[in-house]
């Protein structure tokens, strides 16, 4: 069993959608990062969506996490969007200053699968 | 009445960690604060309890529900006899680009409070004091 096995990621088309529903520690969100890359490599995923939905709380450093294993999957050419931040969590990292800066975001999973989807066409017809 | 809550808590791991600031929720939550200003007190426990956890190794966390002028607030008081910070001003200003892990804690935490004050002396350690109150409904 993987280290974030209570983080379901499934896969959809060619998209991987994973689901943070447990409180973060910092151990796992380090883990969660590190398996959600390797699985990447090894389903060649072209695009990755992370529903943070079921955090009621997300401080700095898993804020940095999160946005760092965004950046790291689209440097592997994986398009990525992090969708289903609560209002709260929203608001306490503005006011912390904190910038979740190189990493697209969505509302929620539907919005977030719709434009991964759009960014994989746009990668494919920019490739032509 | 019921006795104003206070706990100390020892903060050496990353599982004191996250009993601190599941702590500090269930108090702003049993005491009625909204869930953005619980969000606040909470992020800046964690914020806080990681410093000393990282950065100083072991400390304690007071926990306490604190009234004044018919208010009423959580007051977080993290203590450690780590390395101290040095050049604090420049650490609290400095935010996400400057102050590495330790300035975002620092400064975010101070963002996020009602009142804030740190003491840090370099090879003693460092006292820093949040506060919250609730806002009235």
């Amino acid at each position: 069993m993987s280290a974030h096995g209570s983080i379901p990621v499934l896969r959809i088309g060619s998209t991987l959608l994973a689901s943070i529903q447990v409180e973060l520690r910092d151990t796992i969100a380090d883990a969660f990062q590190e398996d959600i890359l390797q699985t990447i490599a090894k389903t060649g995923a072209a695009g990755l969506v992370i529903d943070i939905t079921g955090l009621e709380m997300v401080d700095s450093y898993v804020a940095r996490v999160l946005a760092n294993t965004g950046r790291m999957a689209a440097l592997m050419g994986t398009e990525t969007v992090i969708v289903g931040m609560r209002p709260v969590v929203a608001a306490t990292l503005v006011r912390m200053g904190f910038r979740m800066e190189g990493v697209l975001t969505a509302l929620n999973v539907d919005a977030g699968l719709k434009l991964v989807s759009e960014l994989i066409a746009r990668r494919h017809g920019a490739g032509r | 009445m019921s006795v104003p809550f206070s706990e100390k808590m020892i903060v050496a791991s990353e599982d004191d960690v996250m009993l601190a600031r599941r702590t500090v929720r269930l108090l702003a939550e049993s005491l009625g604060f909204d869930p953005f200003t619980a969000a606040a007190i909470t992020t800046a426990t964690s914020e806080l309890c990681r410093n000393v956890w990282v950065h100083a190794e072991k400390g304690t966390a007071l926990v306490e529900q604190i009234g004044s002028n018919g208010r009423t607030g959580i007051r977080v008081e993290l203590r450690d006899e780590g390395p101290g910070i040095a050049e604090i001003d420049r650490v609290l200003s400095g935010g996400q680009r400057h102050g590495g892990s330790l300035g975002l804690g620092l400064s975010g935490s101070r963002r996020l409070a009602d009142e804030f004050r740190i003491e840090t002396v370099v090879g003693r350690g460092t006292v820093v004091t949040v506060v919250k109150w609730k806002r009235p409904t």
